[in-house]
C-alpha cells in the first residue's frame, strides 16, 4: 500500500488517449467524474445482487417453516446480503457521489490523486468478485452474518483453507484498503484543492459531511483491519486469539468490529445528511437554516461516533458502568442529529416547495430517518436493548436507517444530479412512480419488523413460530414490492440517459459551483478556477456566488 | 452589496494558497494521513495485547520463563540510531551532496537489514511458536507485523537509492525520499513502544 508511487500528475497526456464516448466508462480513466459514475453504476449492480439475496430471505420467511432453501443457504443469504449491501453498495455509491461532486463543489479540476482514485475504484469489482466467488468454493459462502463473530466464524466444516469465511475476510481487507485510499484522496482534496475564496464556511454542507465521514474511515477501518487480521490468524494459522478454550477472548473481536462498524453507519448516513442539506434549499427556495451549525454538527457526530460502539454489546457480558457510559454517549448522538433535523424542517418551513422527484425522496427519507431516530433512542436505553437484543426490532431499526433514510437519500441525489451528470432530464412520471413504490415498499417491509421484535422473534432464523406469520407475510410482500420498485428507476435512468430531453446547465435554478458550468461538465471542470465570494445557499438574496461566473 | 476590497483580498490570499498547493505538498499531506491511519492498526494490536496480558491466567506457555532482552536491546539501539543516520542522509540530499546521501542512505539500509536479521535469529532461538497460546500469538504477530513494515521500509529505501542514479532526478528535492524517511521514523517509534510492551514489561 505504501509503495504505490503517485506519478507526476499530467492529466493532459492521459486525456488525449481517452475515448470521449461511453467507452471511457469501461477503461482506466483518471477523471473524477468518470470514476464517480463508474462507482455509482458498479455499486448499483451490487445493490441488485444484494436485493436478490433479500428476496430469497423474504421468500423463505413467507411461511413459518424452513421450506424454500436449505438452512445453510439461508445463513449464507443473510451474511452475503448484509456484506454486499454495506461494502459493495452503500460505501461505493456514496464514494462515487463524493468523487463526482466534491471537486465540482469546491471548485477543483480533479481529485488530489487521480491515479490513486482509479486504483481505489478498480479494487471494488475485484473484491466483489472475490466475495461473490465464495459461492463456488466447497461449503459455500460465509454463514456467520456480516459481523462474523467468533466462535461461529471460526467453524470450518469443509476443512479447506480456501473457504467462504476466508474469502469473506479477504474481501473485507481489500475493501478496507480501497476505502482508506479513497479517504486519503478525498480528505487531501478537501483540505488542499479548494478554489480561491472557498473558505471552510463557504463549503457546501455535502462537502463537510463527506469530510466528516471520511475521517471516520481513517480512524475506524484500521481497527476493523486489526480485528480481521487476528480472526484470519485464528482461522488459517490455528492461533487462539478468539478461542476461549485456549485463553482467547471472543468479546475482543466484538470490540474491534464495532469500533469500526458502528461509526461505519455514520460513514453511510453523513453524506446522506449532506444530500438532504443540499436539496431542501433548492426545492424550498430558501437558504439552509443554520448553515454553520449544520456544517459543524457533522464533525461533532464524527467525534462522538468514536465513543458509542459498546451499545452493540450491552448483552455481551458488559459491566454495568460501561453500559451506563455508552448509553449516555449514544443518546448524546441525538443532539447533533436533532440539530440537523431541526434545521431541515426550518429550511422547508414556509418555503415555496417544488415537489419534484428528488424533493419527494429527500422528504420521504427525512420522515423515515426521524422514525429510525426514535427507535434508535429506544435501543440506546439499556433495559429496552436487553429486551429486544438480537430480535427483529433491531433489524427494523437499522433498515429504516439504511433503506428508509440512506437509500432514499441516494435516490434523491441521483435524480437531482442526473441532469448534471448526463446533460439530460429524467422522466418525472416514472420518477414519481418510483418514489411511491419505494416509500410504500419500505414501510410495508420494515415496519412489521418492529412489532415482530417486540413480540420476541429472533433475527437470522429460517423458521419461526406460526404466531409471527401475520407480520412476516406483510413484510415479505413489502419486500417484493421494494424489489419491483427498482424497475421504474432502471427504465427511467437508462432510457433518459440515452434519449432524455436535453437540459441547460442549471435546470433546478440551484446555487452551487457545479451548476455554473455546462451539463455534463467538461474535462477539468472549470475553464478558469472560480473565485468564490459568498456563502452557499444564497436563495432569495440576489448575491453572486463567484466573481468570475462568465469565465468559468 | 459586496465590498470590492474584500474580494481583492480574498483573491490575493487564494492565489497564494493555490501557488502553494503543488503536487508534492499534496502527496506529503496524503502520506501523513496514511501514516496516522496506519498507526491505528498498531494501536489496535497494542490494546489487544494489553487486554490479553492483564486478563491472562497463564500468560507464559509451559517451559518458557520469559523473553531474553539483551539481543533485542542491541537491535533496538541499531534501529533507533538508523533514524538519525537517515536524517543525515536527507540533509546531505538537501545540500545537493549526492554521494553523502547515498552513503548514509545505504548505511540506514544496512542497519535496517541487520535489524531484520537479528529478528529472524531471535525467532529461531525461541522455544515457542505462533500457536503457543496468546503469549506466542501476540509476540509473533506484533514483531512479525512490525518486521513487515521494516522490510517495506528497506525495499522503499533501495528503490530511492536506485532512483538517485537517474541524473538530475533529485535536484528539486524528492517526495519519495522524504516519505521513505518519515515512514522509517514511524517504524522506529512503533518499535520503541513495542519493545517496552514486549520486553521491558514482563
Amino acid at each position: 500500500m505504501t509503495n504505490i508511487s503517485i506519478p507526476e500528475i499530467d492529466i493532459d497526456t492521459n486525456r488525449s488517449h481517452e475515448p470521449e464516448d461511453w467507452r471511457r466508462f469501461f477503461g482506466f480513466s483518471t477523471d473524477h467524474k468518470v470514476i464517480g459514475i463508474q462507482y455509482i453504476v458498479t455499486a448499483f449492480f451490487f445493490f441488485l445482487v444484494g436485493g436478490v439475496f433479500a428476496m430469497i430471505i423474504r421468500g423463505e420467511l413467507l411461511t413459518p417453516e424452513s421450506d424454500l432453501v436449505d438452512r445453510t443457504v439461508y445463513n449464507a443469504m443473510f451474511t452475503m446480503h448484509g456484506t454486499v449491501m454495506l461494502f459493495l453498495w452503500t460505501f461505493p455509491v456514496l464514494a462515487g457521489l463524493a468523487n463526482y461532486l466534491v471537486p465540482l463543489m469546491i471548485g477543483a479540476r480533479d481529485m488530489a490523486f487521480p491515479r490513486l482514485n482509479a486504483i481505489a475504484f478498480w479494487m471494488i469489482p475485484i473484491f466483489g468478485i472475490v466475495l461473490i466467488g465464495s459461492f463456488l468454493v466447497p461449503g459455500g459462502p460465509a454463514q456467520s452474518g456480516w459481523w462474523s463473530y467468533p466462535p461461529v466464524s471460526l467453524q470450518n466444516p469443509s476443512g479447506n483453507l480456501i473457504n467462504g469465511q476466508f474469502l469473506w475476510l479477504l474481501a473485507i481487507v481489500l475493501s478496507g484498503i480501497s476505502s482508506i485510499l479513497g479517504a486519503i484522496n478525498i480528505v487531501t482534496t478537501i483540505f488542499r484543492m479548494r478554489a480561491p475564496g472557498m473558505t471552510w464556511f463557504r463549503m457546501p454542507v455535502f462537502v463537510w459531511a463527506v469530510l466528516s465521514a471520511q475521517i471516520i474511515q481513517l480512524f475506524g477501518l484500521p481497527a476493523l483491519t486489526a480485528g480481521a487480521v487476528l480472526l484470519l490468524c485464528d482461522l488459517v494459522a490455528g492461533t487462539s486469539f478468539y478461542d476461549p478454550a485456549k485463553g482467547g477472548d471472543p468479546v475482543l473481536f466484538q470490540h474491534f468490529f464495532w469500533f469500526y462498524s458502528h461509526p461505519a453507519v455514520y460513514v453511510i448516513i453523513l453524506p446522506v445528511f449532506g444530500i438532504f442539506s443540499e436539496l431542501f434549499p433548492v426545492y424550498a427556495r430558501k437558504p439552509l437554516f443554520g448553515y454553520k451549525v449544520v456544517a459543524v454538527s457533522s464533525l461533532i457526530i464524527t467525534g462522538l461516533s468514536a465513543v458509542v460502539w459498546v451499545h452493540h454489546m450491552f448483552a455481551s457480558g458488559t459491566p454495568g458502568w460501561m453500559r451506563m457510559l455508552f448509553m449516555f454517549t449514544t443518546m448524546l448522538i441525538s443532539v447533533p442529529t436533532g440539530i440537523k433535523v431541526f434545521a431541515w424542517v426550518g429550511t422547508i418551513w414556509g418555503g415555496k416547495l417544488r415537489l419534484d422527484t428528488p424533493m419527494l425522496f429527500a422528504m420521504g427519507g427525512l420522515v423515515m430517518f426521524v422514525f429510525s431516530g426514535i427507535t434508535g433512542i429506544m435501543l440506546a436505553a439499556v433495559p429496552v436493548d436487553i429486551h429486544v437484543n438480537n430480535t427483529y426490532f433491531v433489524v427494523g431499526h437499522f433498515h429504516y436507517v439504511i433503506y428508509g433514510a440512506t437509500v432514499m437519500g441516494i435516490y434523491a441525489a441521483l435524480y437531482h444530479w442526473f441532469p448534471k451528470m448526463t446533460g439530460r432530464m429524467y422522466n418525472e412520471g416514472l420518477g414519481k412512480l418510483h418514489f411511491a413504490l419505494t416509500f410504500l415498499g419500505t414501510n410495508l417491509n420494515f415496519f412489521p419488523m418492529h412489532p415482530l421484535g417486540l413480540q420476541g422473534m429472533p433475527r437470522r432464523v429460517a423458521s419461526y413460530d406460526p404466531e409471527f406469520a401475520f407480520w412476516n407475510v406483510i413484510a415479505s410482500l413489502g419486500g417484493f414490492l421494494l424489489g419491483m420498485s427498482t424497475l421504474p428507476f432502471l427504465v427511467n435512468i437508462v432510457g433518459s440517459w440515452v434519449q432524455g430531453k436535453k437540459v441547460s446547465a442549471n435546470p433546478w435554478r440551484a446555487i452551487g459551483l457545479e451548476w455554473l458550468i455546462a451539463s455534463p461538465p467538461p474535462h477539468e471542470n472549470f475553464e478558469e478556477l472560480p473565485i468564490v465570494v459568498a456563502e452557499p445557499y444564497g436563495y432569495g438574496m440576489n448575491e453572486p456566488l463567484v466573481s468570475n461566473a462568465d469565465k468559468l | 452589496m459586496i465590498n470590492t476590497s474584500e474580494i481583492d483580498n480574498s483573491i490575493e490570499s487564494a492565489a497564494q494558497n493555490i501557488a502553494h498547493h503543488d503536487e508534492s505538498d499534496n502527496r506529503m499531506f496524503g502520506f501523513i494521513i496514511f501514516l496516522l491511519s496506519e498507526s491505528v492498526v498498531f494501536l489496535g494490536f497494542f490494546i489487544g495485547y494489553y487486554v490479553y496480558k492483564t486478563n491472562a491466567v497463564d500468560w507464559l506457555p509451559a517451559g518458557v520463563s520469559g523473553l531474553e532482552i539483551r539481543e533485542p536491546a542491541i537491535n533496538t539501539v541499531i534501529l533507533v540510531s538508523s533514524s538519525f543516520v537517515i536524517y543525515i542522509a536527507e540533509r546531505c540530499l538537501r545540500q545537493q551532496n549526492l554521494w553523502g546521501f547515498r552513503f548514509f542512505w545505504l548505511l540506514t539500509m544496512l542497519m535496517g537489514s541487520y535489524f531484520l536479521y537479528g529478528q529472524i535469529i531471535e525467532w529461531q532461538g525461541l522455544k515457542f511458536g505462533f500457536t503457543s497460546g496468546l503469549f506466542g500469538g501476540t509476540f509473533y504477530l506484533l514483531t512479525g507485523f512490525h518486521g513487515l513494515h521494516v522490510l517495506t521500509g528497506v525495499l522503499l529505501q533501495s528503490l530511492m537509492l536506485i532512483r538517485s542514479f537517474i541524473p538530475g532526478n533529485y535536484d528539486k528535492g524528492e517526495f519519495g525520499v522524504e516519505a521513505t524517511s518519515l515512514f522509517w521514523h514511524f517504524v522506529d517509534v512503533i518499535w520503541i513502544i513495542l519493545f517496552l510492551l514486549l520486553y521491558v514489561w514482563q
